[in-house]
């Protein structure tokens, strides 16, 4: 478990308009790599891009090259389900499926992998993931009640709990604290360190505070202005750019000049 | 109260009195809203309440006639009249939706998941224009059209697979049975499954397909994780609907099956049962005195059979409430 990403120039579009151009980057396994920046640069869309979830909007494409261990997600023939597969995602807003049980959900991955597992390992499975995602002791007693009754940011922990059930090689995080509470939101963090250990995590987020503890390395993006493409413009050790990054741009952003 | 000063002047105290907490200060908009729409609640059940006790009033002599005399001044004994024409309506309603309901799901999550947006938009105006065809219309098509093209088919099928029960007995020489009605019935109810249906599944939330896409699901995977469980009550709601129409179908029916008072199983032979709603239109003209009381009893029987469909519809839908994702 756990792979390197790369990506070579990198520019992603939604249809006609560039929404980020010429990323290079190299993103270690078992490290937390955090994409900080102004509203609307491009990170979330350079997120969405490393599980093929760019293109399920209408138009959206890809051009470059992303590489996962050296395997090109972009590559002919690649099945993106199957890369969906391999690299799991958290999103914004805590999204258990409403319909299904705490158990359905986090075994939702599992059954879509391969339909016939077993009961004791399906149990096995729940739990595993449950307890790696530090949500076992609260809803042990009720794996059968919905998800959808959780407080939310114990549904966060169940959307961790289902990504991570299917031991994806990568786990991808966009903004998964901004609509939690201070305290739901150290639960993340807490589990964020633990999640490293076995897999490459990639974390956007607003808050600058958040990158700052608990990312290895940061990647600032960046826009020229409204219209004009997103940039990735350092990317590098977490401490070095908050003390003294390469690039003005940045050093203004992350000491509150402008953004 | 307003903020706080030691000595409360005349200007003070006139603010303090507009904006005091008490009493409640009644709101024009508020109470207007409120009842137009507690009244056009009460409305619906009053209109429904004299409805019901309208068809109670003129159903009850022929619930209490003897049946002797039904049979001389009615069409015969109430319960062994009406039990075969109840069958025909729910038979015929009920094959009408085993063939519609797939196929509307069908062309809902087509235009709502699959079609490229230009093709999506006019087959749902194509859709919605069936809906806006009158059911004579259908009913003359399917008598004079549909009914002699699919006759050699439906022979086919009775020579083939007589062995199945339904296809079975002596097959009809015109092809206007009980299945190319329900086929009708089926066409007619179409749009307004896939109408409903389509607009359910538009509003199904892009969170959680997106959260079943990101966990690898092939697009019907998150159509079936996603999509249909958010959809769920509403596509009852759609599938009532549709069988409140067909239950209620007249014209059509009337004009297609040449029904005689059977209970009749097999959908493919010259003797069908009739339905309740073609029962009625077919013989009210020139009924009288207490044909028309029996005539009216029967739309009592269609009623209630309606009330109870749509009391499981509810029942089966709440059940699961704590899953269906309104919390």
């Amino acid at each position: 478990m756990s792979k390197r990403i790369e990506a070579k120039d990198l520019n992603i579009y939604y249809g006609k308009f560039r929404a980020v151009e010429g990323v290079n980057m190299v993103i270690e396994p078992r490290s937390v790599t955090a994409f900080i920046g102004p509203s609307g640069c491009g990170k979330s869309t350079v997120l969405r891009t490393m599980n093929r979830m760019h293109e399920v909007i209408n138009g959206a494409y890809v051009e470059g090259k992303l590489l996962l261990d050296g395997e090109d997600l972009y590559g002919p023939g690649v099945d993106p389900v199957n890369v969906r597969r391999q690299v799991g995602m958290v999103f914004q807003r805590p999204n258990p499926f409403p319909t299904m049980s705490i158990k359905e959900n986090v075994l939702a991955g599992v059954h879509l992998n391969n339909k016939r597992v077993n009961q004791a390992t399906q149990d096995e499975l729940c739990e595993k993931a449950l307890r790696g995602a530090n949500l076992w002791e609260e809803v042990k007693n009720r794996l059968d009640l919905p998800g959808s009754g959780l407080s939310g940011g114990q549904q966060q922990r169940l959307c961790i709990a289902r990504a991570i059930a299917m031991q994806p090689e990568v786990l991808l995080m966009d903004e998964p604290c901004s609509a939690l509470d201070p305290i739901s939101t150290l639960a993340i963090e807490d589990l964020i360190q633990e999640l490293k250990e076995n897999y490459t995590i990639v974390i956007v987020t607003h808050n600058m505070q958040q990158a700052a503890r608990v990312s290895d390395r940061t990647g600032f993006f960046n826009i020229a202005g409204t219209g004009a493409p997103g940039k990735l413009i350092e990317i590098g050790p977490t401490e070095k750019i908050f003390s003294k990054p390469d690039q003005q741009a940045t050093e203004d952003y992350i000491t509150g000049r402008f953004g | 109260m307003s903020h706080s000063s030691s000595s409360p002047s005349t200007t003070e105290r006139q603010e303090s009195s507009e904006n005091s907490l008490v009493p409640a200060k009644k709101r024009i908009g508020d109470s207007v809203f409120k009842g137009l729409s507690t009244g056009s609640g009460v409305l619906i059940l009053v209109v429904l309440a004299l409805v019901a006790l309208f068809l109670i009033m003129q159903a009850l002599p022929a619930l209490t006639t003897s049946p002797d005399l039904l049979m001389q001044q009615g069409y015969g004994p109430f319960w062994s009249w009406v039990i075969p024409i109840a069958f025909g309506t729910v038979y015929s309603s009920f094959l009408a939706l085993l063939f519609a309901v797939p196929v509307g799901m069908g062309i809902a999550l087509f235009i709502s998941h699959y079609a490229p947006r230009q093709l999506a938009q006019p087959l749902g105006y194509v859709i919605d224009l069936l809906a806006a065809v009158p059911s004579v219309v259908f009913g003359l098509w399917g008598a004079n059209a549909f009914a002699p093209s699919v006759n050699t088919a439906w022979i086919w099928l009775n020579r083939n697979m007589g062995w199945f029960p339904p296809f079975g007995g002596q097959a009809s020489g015109t092809g206007r049975t009980m299945l190319t009605a329900s086929l009708v019935l089926a066409v007619m109810i179409l749009p307004i499954i896939t109408s409903l249906c389509r607009e359910v599944f538009l509003q199904a939330p892009k969170l959680h397909e997106e959260a079943a896409l990101a966990l690898g699901a092939t697009r019907w995977e998150m159509i079936r994780m996603s999509v249909l469980p958010f959809a769920r009550a509403g596509i009852i709601s759609a599938v009532m609907l549709a069988l409140g129409r067909a239950l209620g179908e007249t014209m059509a029916v009337a004009m297609i099956l040449s029904g005689a008072n059977v209970i009749n199983w097999q959908v493919l032979t010259g003797t069908n049962s009739n339905t309740i709603a073609a029962t009625i239109a077919l013989n009210f003209p020139e009924a009288f005195g207490l044909r028309v009381n029996q005539l009216i009893a029967g739309g009592l029987v269609l009623f209630v059979i309606t009330l109870a469909v749509n009391m499981l519809a509810r029942w089966v839908v709440s059940r699961r409430a704590a899953f269906s994702g309104a919390n």
